[in-house]
């Protein structure tokens, strides 16, 4: 147990002193969590300008209720300048300008961000229906529609992005520090060294992976910690904690991979291409940067295979969906399976020496 | 004496190449034992094969009367092996190193720190590896190999790529660690080195133990003749010549040389002639030894 422990310590010591690898496993991720929460920070209540072109009754004789609600979501601006506002709209200053000729109310938008002209359209085209009910002389609606979110209302991006990110970054930190490790011990015979003492495997491997949870752990603090300021206002469901094991059992399953990669090249740059190789891909289709839910169905199918999409899947739904304890079992089994399986293809490929 | 090693017979292929072929000896307990060789001669090979880290072909090794190969755990506390190349673990001062060193045989830091002080970097404790010199380096390393009090000890080329003084500094702790009881196999490119140090000494070439024996007694057996030189331009070649009939005589332009096996008649002559400017004599070393023996001088 002495021998782990000093040979963890040996492993920890040279992590913290080596700047470059604390900053791209700690602040590298921490930073793109600083940018993408401050960036997405007011999203959801990001509204629209629009130019009303002259009188558009429609607009103004909407009751001051009405009118209240309504500029929620739309910034409205009269002018009547009508060559002013379309130039405006076509350079994107306003999303979209809108005119009535007669009982014809035309809405002018571009088509460089269809989703905010979408959506200006169909608050437009609601508008016009209830003018159009209205004149028909049906004060109240056969049908009418309440639309209502099915998470708090406060969910924000930060909820998001935070377990992504914090996945991300769990996969580089475990990755590169089992192939870095692997590799440069090698290089440096440092490996023959241990093979040279009477110190087992096992207790060589352990030290590593202690090292590596121990890493993992910190950045989980930190990014939660961080997120959790008021300022990016995560918020936590009650199972959270379940985060902890998931982040352990995905640990292994990156160092697994780390370890191939490392088994298999034979300098620190190599083993560095490889595991950068697989590590961006893996985060983007994993959904760490971005929901790829909009993605083609076979990106979505292959991105199956990337033990950090269910990481993800797995935490969002722990520490901010709400989900209990047991949803994320079998994720944890699957990530060890992974682990176990990929660890057994590096301990095959393993070598004591280069040559 | 009880021999420590016993090497019998050991052979190793590398694709084509024959990197120990057909190699046997002992050493016994206390000895300092050198292989000399040229790169590529497979002294390196052998020590790899005697220390468990790779399995001979065919032949047998035992260590303390026992096989090292497979890796045998009862038999790594009793060695302690200095790598070629300069394993430390990264980003840790020289006394991290060697107490994590300690710590993986049992052995308490108090006693790894006794062990900096052996071999002259009580000083440098505090400075990480990666600042400390090639020859603090490989002092730090070889404590490392030592830090368990092994009975046996491994040093593959421990002075190679060091400047002379920084080489004789190694060699006295070399000795000190022998005369502490330890035995002590060394190999070396460096035919001074092995001659200074080494009770006895295998030369290797190809693969094979050409010659085994005591530094002086190979050199004696080889019969050389001593070189004596003097500065250039004191004495005309044809006049050496006729101070020793049969000499060798040689004149580079900076110094003449007699090779003589009367080296005391031609020193009373050239003192006759007031010629012993700049005077040297060198008898026979191993470098002789290893011509005689390979047809081809010694090149690293």
């Amino acid at each position: 147990m002495t021998r782990l422990i000093s040979l963890a310590g040996a492993i920890g010591k040279g992590f913290l002193r080596d700047r470059t690898a604390v900053f791209f496993t700690i602040l590298f991720p921490l930073m793109f969590l600083l940018i993408f929460g401050g960036i997405f920070k007011d999203q959801t209540i990001a509204k629209s300008d629009v130019l009303q072109i002259g009188p558009v009754p429609v607009l103004d004789q909407l009751p001051p209720q009405a009118q209240a609600e309504l500029s929620k979501v739309l910034e409205v601006t009269r002018t009547d300048d009508r060559a002013d506002a379309l130039e405006q709209v076509r350079k994107g200053d306003a999303e979209a300008a809108i005119e009535q000729q007669g009982d014809t109310v035309v809405l002018h938008y571009s088509a460089a961000d269809q989703v905010k002209a979408g959506t200006i359209r169909g608050i437009v085209e609601s508008l016009v229906q209830q003018g159009n009910l209205a004149a028909a002389g049906v004060s109240t609606p056969a049908i009418s529609l309440d639309t209502q979110q099915v998470e708090d209302e406060s969910l924000k991006t930060i909820q998001y992005i935070t377990p992504g990110l914090l996945g991300w970054a769990v996969a580089v930190g475990a990755m590169f520090g089992a192939a870095l490790t692997l590799v440069t011990w090698r290089q440096k015979k440092l490996l023959r060294r241990l093979r040279l003492s009477p110190v087992s495997t096992v207790t060589v491997i352990g030290a590593r992976v202690g090292v590596s949870i121990g890493v993992a752990l910190v950045q989980t603090a930190i990014f939660i910690g961080i997120a959790l300021l008021p300022y990016f206002g995560l918020r936590l469901s009650d199972y959270w904690w379940m985060a902890i094991p998931l982040v352990i059992a995905g640990t292994l399953a990156f160092m697994s991979l780390g370890l191939l990669a490392g088994a298999w090249a034979k300098t620190p740059e190599a083993a560095s291409a490889i595991a950068n190789l697989i590590v961006l891909p893996m985060a983007f289709l994993s959904g760490s940067f971005f929901p790829i839910d909009a993605a083609p169905t076979w990106l979505r199918t292959l991105s199956n295979v990337f033990p950090l999409k269910h990481l993800n899947e797995a935490m969002l739904d722990v520490m901010v969906r709400g989900e209990g304890p047991v949803s994320v079992l079998p994720t944890i089994a699957l990530l060890l399976g992974f682990a176990a399986i990929v660890g057994a293809l590096a301990a095959r490929l393993f070598r004591w020496d280069d040559v | 004496m009880v021999s420590t090693i016993v090497v019998n017979d050991i052979h190793k292929r590398y694709g084509d190449v024959r990197a120990v072929d057909g190699v046997s000896f002992e050493v016994s307990s206390g000895e300092f034992f050198g292989i000399l060789g040229p790169n590529g001669a497979g002294k390196t090979t052998t020590l790899e094969i005697v220390e468990g880290l790779r399995q001979a072909d065919r032949g047998e090794v035992t260590v303390f009367g026992e096989s090292p190969w497979p890796r045998n755990t009862a038999l790594l506390p009793r060695i302690g092996v200095q790598l070629q190349a300069s394993s430390f673990f990264e980003r840790l001062t020289a006394r991290e190193q060697i107490r994590t060193f300690a710590s993986l045989y049992g052995v308490p830091a108090k006693q790894a720190d006794s062990m900096l002080e052996l071999v002259g970097l009580a000083d440098k404790a505090d400075t990480r590896n990666e600042r400390l010199s090639g020859g603090q380096q490989q002092r730090l390393s070889i404590a490392c190999a030592l830090v368990h009090g092994p009975d046996l000890v491994f040093l593959d080329e421990p002075t190679s790529g060091l400047d002379p003084q920084a080489r004789r500094n190694l060699w006295d702790v070399l000795r000190e660690i022998n005369a502490q009881g330890r035995t002590v196999v060394l190999t070396t490119h460096y035919l001074d080195e092995a001659e200074v140090l080494c009770d006895r000494v295998a030369i290797m070439d190809e693969g094979r133990i050409l010659e085994l024996g005591p530094p002086a007694s190979l050199v004696r057996g080889l019969d050389a003749p001593t070189r004596v030189s003097v500065e250039s331009g004191l004495i005309t070649v044809d006049d050496a010549r006729e101070l020793d009939d049969g000499a060798d005589v040689a004149d580079d332009g900076v110094s003449l040389t007699i090779a003589t096996r009367t080296p005391a008649k031609v020193l009373a002559a050239l003192a006759d002639r007031n010629a012993l400017r700049g005077l040297t004599v060198r008898g026979a070393t191993l470098e002789d030894v290893f011509l005689q023996l390979t047809g081809r001088e010694f090149r690293e």
